[in-house]
């Protein structure tokens, strides 16, 4: 028998760790260390009830379990084989207890792919990994099949870069490889800018050798023997896993020179990003390898012709090339028989805000965005109704009602006004108000522009300054259409992706939601009731019962009125803190 | 950059140049000589900046520009127990603003700002990746997860002393 538990960063925060520890403890005492093993493995993508601990061999799905919780696992579930019903996952709808993972409505959709061995292996244990078939799809590319066989398998599987772009990933490495000098490099971007994105870390985490594998595979179709990781520094439990995988792999003989006596030579080293979300961007990113600041530069030349040190270097993203072992084992027919016609196999979404099952899921593409958060997601939480999901992160835009039924990928996503970006999923509700969401994202590229050209630098400052404006109730209608105009200049003129695509949250919110603007710039309120400036505290003297509990509770005086007597609010010296309306038992005070 | 003023602790300007000798001392390690002399010093002023800048073959201004430019490296020393509050879109969106105001009030310190006592750093950082558990706080190396503004006085209690 063995306990899965997760050791992802996520569950680690919630002392998942712990809990290992206190499982083997109970075991030694019990005697049961030889029949039961522990293992810490990658996410299982249910974040929202983590720490998460699955049995195998039956499939038991404990969720939100706790160091405390150990003993009852080990003397219920092990030893007397009965299921600890309150740590199992119980269906918000029908209320019943779900033992096995398959029937959750979280997973029943998913399929995986990328994430295939996250939360299946131990991510320390090289040899986990071989037992799941890992390096025989370099072994096989080594000894069965040409350089240019290998570029035409990728290239007919239809796969197209997870990083964003979505340009086709087996012509990109064609183009690498029909470029000769001394030396080039393939480059693995895992610089995971976007905030609230989180795959790329878990597959680092969770199945470092995926990628290690995926790497020697594209340095044999481009004849290069120097892989280089750009990582983060943030995410220093990937990096540190990143580094026993690549010790052993070369004790494996897996990198090194003469891989499998083959006499094919690739080794992987370490590159630490630190903190710019442009450097996620390729040109930057290989500035910044350089030792540079992280600025972009024009292309061509693409890196695929000038790259790293100069040289022709391949940039793809973790989720790119943890698909390609895959990928050769089974076969292009198998991948693209997955997805949609342009858009094959799947794609890794971190679904994160207002819903209720946030985590990690990796489903094929074509899948609709209403499935996506009412039967993954589990619908929205505490039952407030649906308002719109931002996809794409910062270059991305926001969806809404309308769009539900849309199939998911690249282009069905790009047509709507938003794109695929890395994958990041944040649902909002009737309480988020969207311009101040636009604010947000614009904050964010305001703060990471590199200020290399004056549209992104300068522009996104305006823009900034004009969402400010109408948050505080200082706009016109034609600061709307200013607003739009700048927002196009923008996306037309900037040199590097980053700026060429920081106004879509801007567009497309204005796209979808303009009644919520014009209720800012014309009737001057917040029908969200999130910007402060158009809020006003208003007691309705019918309910109010003088009770002095607000006036009391006021810090600066604006409430006034005899006991037993209705209260009144002075407008103008509310500081809008909102303290009053917490203590009001009878619910008379309100925003409008 | 103001002169040099601060005394650095020989043994670990030592420690330093070690780092950048096994480096090859080869400007194009720059970022990782960083990397070493934050987590040594852990912060980069202005005397840490030139010595790299020397051994590194590279000017300072050039360093300078480099320190600037990532937000990973920080000029200012971090509060014994720097407390960083996420401020991802997932965070955000579960309520992350209100818990940013909540410990600038309690603590009386701007983001970015180091107590006068040394005790406390504040600083927004965004996705730590725990978006299950959002609003994320770190005080340290620990994780807090959905934190309340109403929580914070709790948090800031356990380091009391
Ligand atoms: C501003 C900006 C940020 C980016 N951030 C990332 C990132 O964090 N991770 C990533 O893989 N690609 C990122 N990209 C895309 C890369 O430039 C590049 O297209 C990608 O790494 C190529 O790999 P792929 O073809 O496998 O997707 C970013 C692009 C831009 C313009
Ligand atoms: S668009 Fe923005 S991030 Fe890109 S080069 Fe211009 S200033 Fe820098
Ligand atoms: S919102 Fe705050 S300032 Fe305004 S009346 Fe209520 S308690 Fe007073």
């Amino acid at each position: 028998m063995h306990l899965m538990i997760c050791g992802g960063t996520g569950c680690r925060a919630s002392e998942s760790n712990i809990i290992e520890e206190k499982l083997n403890k109970e075991l030694e005492e019990k005697d049961l260390q030889n029949d039961v093993q522990v293992v810490m493995t990658g996410c299982f993508g249910f974040c929202e009830k983590g720490p998460i601990v699955k049995v195998l061999p039956d499939n038991t799905f404990y969720t939100q379990v706790t160091p405390n919780d150990a003993k009852e696992i080990i003397e219920e579930h092990c030893i007397k084989g009965r299921k600890v019903q309150r740590l199992l996952y119980q269906d918000p709808e029908k209320k019943e207890h779900v033992a096995d993972s398959k029937n959750m409505g979280f997973y029943k959709k998913q399929m995986r792919i990328a994430l295939r061995n996250c939360g299946v292996i131990n991510p320390e244990n090289i040899e986990e990994y071989i037992a799941r078939d890992g390096y025989s799809a370099l072994g096989k590319c080594l000894t069965e099949l040409t350089p240019q066989q290998v570029i035409n398998l990728v290239k007919d599987s239809g796969l197209r870069g997870r990083g964003g772009g979505g340009f086709p990933t087996g012509l990109k490495w064609e183009f690498a490889a029909k470029n000769d000098a001394d030396q080039k490099y393939v480059i693995c971007n895992a610089d995971e800018g976007d905030p609230g994105a989180f795959m790329d870390r878990s597959i680092l985490e969770g199945d470092p050798h995926s990628v290690l594998e995926a790497m020697a595979i594209c340095g044999y179709t481009m004849k290069a023997t120097k892989g280089l990781i750009y990582i983060r520094a943030e995410y220093p439990l990937a990096i540190e896993r990143l580094k026993t995988a690549i010790r052993q792999a070369r004790e494996f003989g897996l990198l090194g020179t003469d891989i499998l006596g083959t006499g094919f030579e690739f080794d992987v080293e370490l590159r630490y990003g630190a903190g710019a979300f442009v450097c996620g961007e390729e040109t930057a990113l290989i500035h910044s390898m350089e030792g540079e600041r992280g600025e972009p530069t024009f292309k061509p030349p693409f890196p695929a012709v000038e790259g790293y040190n100069k040289k022709p270097s391949n940039v793809n993203n973790v989720e790119t090339f943890a698909n390609i072992p895959a990928i050769i084992l089974k076969g292009s027919e198998w991948f693209s028989a997955i997805g949609t016609e342009k858009s094959k196999g799947t794609k890794v979404f971190a679904l994160a805000g207002k819903i209720n099952n946030v985590g990690l899921i990796e489903v094929p593409m074509g899948i609709t965005l209403r499935e996506v958060i009412y039967e993954i997601g589990g619908g929205i939480k505490d039952g407030k109704k649906f308002k719109a999901i931002q996809t794409g992160g910062p270059s991305g835009g926001c969806l809404t009602e309308k769009h539900l039924d849309i199939p998911i990928d690249y282009d069905n996503l790009l047509a709507s006004g938003s794109m695929m970006g890395s994958g990041g999923m944040i649902v909002m509700d009737e309480d988020d108000c969207m311009v101040s969401v636009a604010q947000f994202y614009l904050e964010f590229t305001v703060e990471e522009s590199c200020g290399k050209c004056a549209p992104c630098r300068v522009g996104n400052k305006r823009l900034h300054e004009e969402l400010d404006k109408i948050c505080k109730g200082n706009a016109t209608k034609e600061d709307l259409d200013a607003l739009r105009n700048l927002a196009n200049v923008i996306k037309d003129t900037s040199l590097c992706g980053l700026g060429q695509t920081s106004p879509n949250p801007i567009l497309s919110t204005l796209d979808n939601f303009y009644d919520e603007y014009l209720s800012h710039v014309v009737d001057k309120k917040c029908p969200a009731g999130v910007c402060k400036d158009l809020m006003q505290y208003v007691i309705d003297p019918e309910p109010c019962v003088g009770c002095t509990a607000c006036a009391r509770v006021c810090p600066v005086g604006a409430i006034a009125g005899e006991r037993k007597e209705a209260h009144v609010i002075d407008t103008e010296i509310c500081i809008k803190c909102g303290a009053c309306i917490d203590k009001c038992k009878f619910n008379a005070i309100s925003i409008q | 950059m103001s002169t040099a003023d601060i005394k650095l602790n020989p043994v670990e300007v030592e420690k330093l140049k070690a780092a950048c000798a096994e480096l090859n001392n080869e400007p194009g390690e720059l970022i990782n000589a960083l990397h070493k002399a934050q987590s040594l010093f852990g912060y980069l002023p202005a005397e840490v900046q030139e010595i790299i800048a020397e051994e590194m073959n590279v000017p300072v201004a050039k360093v300078y520009g480099v320190v600037t430019f990532y937000s990973f490296f920080t000029m200012t020393p971090k509060g014994k127990h720097p407390i960083s509050i996420c401020t991802g879109t997932a965070c955000y969106v579960r309520g992350a603003d209100k818990v940013v105001e909540e410990f600038k009030k309690k603590l009386n310190l701007e983001v970015g700002e180091t107590s006068e006592d040394g005790k406390f750093s504040l600083s927004c950082l965004r996705c730590v990746g725990a978006c299950g558990l959002a609003p994320v706080v770190m005080v340290g190396e620990k994780v807090y997860g959905r934190v309340s503004p109403d929580g914070v006085a709790e948090i800031l209690e356990e380091y009391a002393d």
